[in-house]
């Protein structure tokens, strides 16, 4: 029975592999199209020559691009959810099941932010990065489903890690807005945006969002480590020890604090945001990576 | 009249003030709380003496001449380096030093009233005018009122604010910092630790000389340990047969505290309360129960002899010194749950529970160097001076005859190792964390913003202003013009 969920959870990984594979031409068609989007009218508005762009075809891709997007985050979530069955536990004791369900975390939230904000040049780089997640999780990371070790089991670490992994998912999601802007910027210095970024939102729009974004879930990050703390404090006797992924974490909160600090207060905008934006990003990519693969400490359990 | 200003003079007054100023100043706490983020860096990366010791010692014999500077700079404790104390130090004065005087400016313009109503609405964003309706102020007074403005009254206008609760939130989170700080330093300086071994059957009674290590904080002076006993009466470990992981550990205790007894199950993420401290099931193995006796088959040890665990399937390694032996006799022991042998490693555990246990000794004669006065582990005997006389191994029941006498290896029992802590300044820890968190959502989704309805001869004026650019005040002002109207 453990074994069939298994493997449903499984299958459902594999074709939601395939579908943000199939997602992530489709968004990559949307952007060709874009590229050479055809005028649909040029008319004069007093001395200026007013081009109005013709996006049917591109819509309609992105259209696809998108309804393939919630497939995969439907079919991930089922994967997700049949792991958990199979362990008998929260789908997240091992490295292995915290790729997948960050790349769940990763996608959702992009997409209740698609609901919010035209996001859907985002898209491209969505659906590749949460491929690549998912590529390496089943390829260098995958385990069998195995029960928890005793200290694992604990309602608050059910409670800390899901809202670390949607605060990862949202601070990565920020990160890509970040570095989206930061990339904008450049291509407006040298003039007015190809046709095929014309839709893509305004900087200002992009700085907002990748602050709101931080804003949004900082309090979960604070959230996430003080529920880490409560249980550290049951299992291991200490709420904090400055173990390597403690004291990463406290450096992400750190960064983000500082991040927050800078826009509210100093009033940070537009380019040293963004670079600092992505610094604290990273802090968390880091966390997550080095110390689980190559740290050592608590956290890191055996066999990832 | 000379150009020249008069320099002030830099007093020790003046200095201090001057330098108070800069230590609060929001770009040095903001520099402070990177510097932290940047300190606490080489902790992850290089082992530390608190929580890793022997990598550190690794890391000495390994790198003798970078680890002595490494030391000197405390990288082995960087999170008890003098460095790093005084950035948080100053961190903590800094925020102090903001925070309060920010805390009682809050607290007078709660009590004030708005500003008064700027002269050219006009200029101000989200304007709007429309023809004078006769009570078009009342209905804003009850709209302000509905939607708890507060109001500035004034002959022919109200000025009105909200959103005082973001500051609020802000402060609070803030100060919640410091309290979270106080509750960690309080917990460090006036707390203990400890671990002791306690074979299954044994009592633990709370005295520093049943552990076996103790650390008390810098400031606890008085070294008394809340008393209380615990007798072990039962432990169970259960694994997963296919990978020898560890599912569940469970141990059944009889505790007596406050005169009164009573039976109690600890688990991994259940410890025991006793007040203040806390007590930890942290970690388990098993102890030999064997008895030695001489030529003359007089018993000269018998008992459990806790064992140090070395793998997953529990095969660990120790010592049974046996002083009372003439002359003293020395047993390098391992022991393997469920025995298996390799041509390549000798005897292997292959699962962690007692299937198929066996304990291996070599047999050593001499001085076992306990009267020395230098301190020795119980696990370890140094052989450099003792005579090996044999070799051996038993199964339970099984006796081992050597030149000078036997040992009988009785039964296996486990021991768990109970991990004590008392942290007097965790709940203040806690409370400061929950309430950062209630500040940080109140300060985060709190909107500060102002309205103004002024009355004039030629119609109604209405603005509005949104503090940290706000988003959202566009649709307010709309609801409230259409009430002012006379809408709902
Ligand atoms: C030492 C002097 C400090 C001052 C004067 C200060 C002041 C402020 C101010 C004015 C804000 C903006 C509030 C608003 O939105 O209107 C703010 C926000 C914030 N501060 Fe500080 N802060 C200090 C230290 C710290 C420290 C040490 C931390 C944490 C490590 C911290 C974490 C934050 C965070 C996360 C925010 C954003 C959330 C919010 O808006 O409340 N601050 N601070």
């Amino acid at each position: 029975m453990q074994t069939t969920w298994a493997y449903i959870s499984n299958y459902c990984v594999y074709s939601a592999m395939a579908v943000f594979a199939l997602s992530f031409i489709a968004h990559a068609f949307e952007t060709a199209f874009a590229v050479r989007t055809p005028e649909s009218s040029v008319s004069t508005e007093g001395n200026l020559l007013v081009k109005t762009l013709d996006y049917k075809r591109t819509e309609k891709t992105a259209r696809i691009a998108t309804a393939l997007m919630i497939l995969g985050f439907l079919l991930l979530l089922a994967g997700v959810i049949a792991r958990g069955i199979s362990a008998e536990h929260v789908p997240w004791g091992n490295m292995y099941e915290f790729s997948i369900t960050g790349a769940l975390a990763f996608t959702g939230a992009y997409l209740i932010a698609l609901r919010k904000y035209d996001l859907r040049w985002l898209g491209l780089f969505i659906s590749i990065s949460a491929l690549l997640t998912l590529g390496t999780a089943i390829t260098l990371l995958y385990r069998d489903s195995a029960p928890l070790v005793p200290a694992l089991q604990s309602t608050w670490l059910v409670i800390h890690v899901i809202a670390a992994i949607i605060s990862g998912g949202v601070f990565l999601l920020a990160n890509v807005v970040a570095g989206a802007y930061l990339y904008l910027e450049r291509v407006e210095e040298r003039g007015a945006r190809p046709a095929w970024l014309q839709r893509v939102p305004s900087l200002e729009v992009l700085d907002q969002l990748s602050y709101r974004l931080v804003a949004f879930v900082f309090p979960l990050w604070t959230f996430s480590v003080i529920a880490g703390a409560i249980w550290a404090e049951s299992a291991w006797g200490r709420y904090w020890g400055w173990d390597p992924k403690e004291t990463w974490a406290f450096i992400t909160w750190v960064a983000y604090a500082a991040y927050l600090h800078a826009r509210v207060t100093v009033g940070w905008r537009g380019r040293r945001a963004a670079w600092l934006c992505i610094f604290a990003g990273s802090t968390f990519l880091f966390n997550y990576v080095y110390v689980n693969v190559w740290g050592t400490g608590k956290h890191t359990y055996s066999g990832l | 009249m000379t150009e020249q200003r008069e320099l002030p003079e830099l007093g020790f007054v003046a200095l201090s003030r001057y330098a108070w100023r800069q230590l609060t100043s929001m770009r040095t706490a903001l520099i402070l709380l990177m510097l932290m983020g940047v300190a606490a860096i080489p902790g992850s990366l290089i082992p530390q003496r608190p929580i890793n010791p022997m990598a550190v010692r690794d890391f000495f014999s390994s790198n003798p001449e970078l680890a002595r500077w490494y030391d000197r700079a405390s990288l082995f404790e960087v999170y008890a380096s003098p460095w790093f104390s005084a950035i948080y130090i100053l961190l903590f004065i800094s925020l102090i030093g903001c925070v309060l005087p920010r805390t009682v400016e809050h607290y007078k313009a709660m009590l004030a009233k708005p500003p008064a109503t700027p002269k050219n609405l006009a200029r101000l964003a989200h304007y709007q005018d429309f023809d004078s309706s006769p009570l078009a102020l009342e209905r804003a007074g009850i709209w302000f009122t509905k939607n708890r403005f507060r109001v500035r009254v004034e002959e022919n206008s109200l000025s009105a604010e909200k959103g005082y609760l973001r500051e609020t939130g802000n402060l609070l989170f803030h100060l919640s910092l410091i309290l979270v700080l106080v509750g960690v330093s309080f917990g460090s300086l006036f707390g203990m630790n400890g671990y002791a071994i306690v074979n299954v059957g044994e009592r633990f009674i709370n005295v520093p000389t049943t552990y076996d290590s103790l650390s008390f904080g810098k400031l606890k002076t008085d070294n008394s340990l809340q008393p209380f006993q615990i007798n072990v009466d039962k432990f169970d470990a259960k694994y997963d047969p296919r990978t020898s992981a560890p599912l569940d550990y469970t141990a059944w205790v009889t505790v007596v505290y406050e005169g009164k007894t009573s039976k109690k199950v600890v688990k991994v993420n259940k410890p025991l309360t006793f007040g203040s401290t806390r007590v930890y099931l942290q970690a388990n193995g098993y102890s030999p129960v064997v008895t030695v006796r001489d030529n003359s088959k007089n018993v000269v040890l018998q008992g459990p002899v806790p064992l140090l665990p070395q793998d997953g399937n529990l095969r660990s390694i120790g010592a049974i010194k046996v002083p009372d032996a003439d002359p003293s006799i020395g047993f390098v022991v391992s022991f393997v749950p469920t025995n298996a042998r390799t041509t390549s490693q000798g005897a292997i555990s292959i699962y962690p529970e007692l299937l198929d246990p066996k304990l291996l000794f070599s047999i050593w004669q001499g001085d076992l160097g306990l009267d020395s006065g230098v301190p020795t582990s119980v696990y370890k005997i140094d052989t450099e001076k003792l005579t090996q006389i044999g070799l051996g191994s038993v199964k339970p029941g099984d006796t081992f005859n050597y030149s000078s006498g036997s040992i009988t290896l009785e039964t296996v029992i486990p021991w768990v190792n109970l991990q004590v802590v008392q942290d007097p300044g965790k709940s203040y820890a806690l409370i400061g964390a929950i309430l950062a968190i209630a500040g940080l959502l109140t300060s985060l989704y709190g909107r500060r913003r102002r309205i103004w309805i002024r009355v004039t001869d030629s119609g109604v004026e209405v603005a509005g202003l949104a503090k940290n650019s706000a988003p959202g005040l566009e649709v307010e002002v709309n609801k409230f013009v259409s009430f002012v109207k006379g809408g709902q």
